[in-house]
């Protein structure tokens, strides 16, 4: 089994992505203005995440449900999002 | 004297160690045995070459496939039909968990099981969400080959034996509960609604038992049958369990079609002076303390349908696209299934369900605690799968 074990273990660097556990802020215009995120989470992501949530408030608006607070339950992943003053602070916690 | 066509053959045989196998009527049987076919994706030569003749040892002897990139892995699928998929995580340009996620969605009755290095429970969870059949870590002593082999040569069994029950969800659970009958079963039949759980146990072909939340026999049986979507596994049979049902099981299902029948021919309001008007389908889920509005929206068209909603064209659209964006997010971070979203307003709160292409949104009043509306909106669900 020395060839197998030489095969199968490998570093520990990964290119997977893990669901990261923390939490940003965005301003009205969807820049990041603070993250406690890890830095291996790729900021495109959190761009991804952010503009998403501003536009989902903003959506709700416009259908006339103003929305402070949005709760995305995933199988894997909570995301928990409150508005703030047209920005946002978003939570993310994997499961 | 034997003739020249018969020696080649022989030969053939005898190259591949196959010799004894040849006997009148073998060669033709050994042909029409269908061979499972494993799909196995690895961007490691080396190991793809490893775990090739470690698979070759199953004792269903599968037709061995491998892949070292997941565009190639997609290709293959797409060209030929496989039993099962084995993928590893760590790979790049695409990762394992996005070929998952392709190939959930387009081969979704295709047998995936994840083999990988990455010891992660994080990386675990999000691969059983997706649904795949099996996660192992990569063999590394020979007791964990042998486990490795003994768990595909398992899952590529249950596959034969379930033959086509993943492939079958628009069934109706009368045509599922009909087979286990007509084909003699014992077995347990789980079948679940959203967040209900409901099970039927079968002995040699009769319906003996059933259990649903805190109903048992024949009355959990028929609350099952009202369910309308969701899905079903086929468990082991349970011996022991005692037989509470002495009905047939036609005489039952025949009860049950005419119960629903009847059930659906009430005139609207007949349940009781205190319902809400109910010539939306939507009214009953309105019931529930602090609901303001429903509404329900086909995913794949322009409709839908409105309970005291106020501006119900701007609501549906909001409603879609929402779903439709935030799943699409959870796709793209293999973040696993998207249960549920929840909404909290200054005016009133929201909650956002998907089910079998209708979108279902509820309107709650803004007193309600959060988890008020998580606990009124689990029961809502019921009621609408139901």
């Amino acid at each position: 089994m020395g060839l197998l074990k030489r095969l199968t273990r490998r570093g520990s660097g990964t290119g997977l992505v893990r669901l990261p556990a923390g939490s940003f802020t965005l301003d009205p215009s969807g820049r990041i203005v603070a993250s406690t995120l890890p830095r291996s989470f790729p900021a495109a992501h959190v761009q991804q995440i952010g503009a998403l949530v501003l536009a989902t408030f903003q959506a709700a608006r416009e259908a006339h449900i103003p929305l402070t607070e949005l709760i995305a339950d995933y199988s894997a992943l909570k995301l928990t999002a409150r508005e703030l003053r047209g920005g946002a602070i978003i939570f993310l916690a994997p499961r | 004297m034997v003739p020249p066509f018969r020696r080649y053959i022989l030969s053939s045989l005898a190259i591949f160690g196959l010799k004894g196998l040849y006997c009148r009527g073998s060669l033709v049987e050994l042909a029409m045995v269908t061979r499972h076919k494993i799909l196995l994706l690895d961007d490691d030569h080396d190991l793809v070459e490893v775990y090739r003749e470690m698979l070759g040892r199953l004792p269903s002897q599968p037709e061995i496939f491998t892949a070292t990139s997941g565009a190639r892995a997609i290709a293959l699928l797409d060209s030929q039909p496989f039993s099962l998929l084995i993928s590893d995580l760590n790979m790049p340009k695409m990762d394992g968990l996005q070929v998952l996620t392709i190939v959930r969605r387009k081969f979704p009755q295709l047998r995936t099981a994840v083999m990988t290095s990455v010891v992660d429970a994080q990386f675990r969870t999000r691969a059983y969400a997706m649904g795949i059949d099996l996660f192992l870590e990569k063999p590394n002593t020979g007791q964990e080959v042998n486990f490795f082999i003994d768990c595909i040569e398992s899952l590529l069994d249950r596959e034969a034996d379930a033959g086509g029950f993943r492939g079958v969800q628009s069934k109706s659970l009368v045509d599922i509960i009909q087979l286990e009958c007509l084909s003699q079963s014992s077995s347990v039949l789980k079948v679940t609604n959203g967040p209900l759980a409901g099970r039927v146990w079968f002995k040699n072909g009769d319906l003996i038992d059933a259990e649903t939340q805190d109903l048992t026999g024949e009355t959990a049986f028929r609350r099952i049958l009202s369910w309308k979507t969701g899905n079903f596994e086929i468990l082991p049979a349970e011996p022991e369990r005692n037989r509470t049902i002495f009905n047939s099981y036609q005489g039952l299902l025949l009860e049950s079609a005419q119960a629903l029948d009847e059930a659906k021919g009430q005139p609207p309001g007949a349940g009781g002076a205190t319902e809400p008007a109910a010539e939306s389908p939507l009214a009953p889920l309105a019931r529930f303390n602090g609901v303001e509005f429903v509404i329900s929206v086909s995913a794949d068209d322009q409709k839908f349908e409105a309970w005291s909603a106020e501006n119900p064209e701007q609501l549906s659209h909001w409603v879609r696209q929402t779903i439709k964006r935030f799943r699409a997010l959870g796709e793209s971070f293999q973040a696993g299934q998207l249960n549920q979203l929840e909404g909290l307003g200054p005016q009133r709160h929201v909650a956002l369900v998907s089910r079998a292409n209708t979108d279902l949104c509820v309107g709650f009043h803004r007193s309600l605690s959060q988890d008020l509306v998580r606990d009124t909106m689990s029961k809502i669900v019921i009621q609408w799968a139901s």
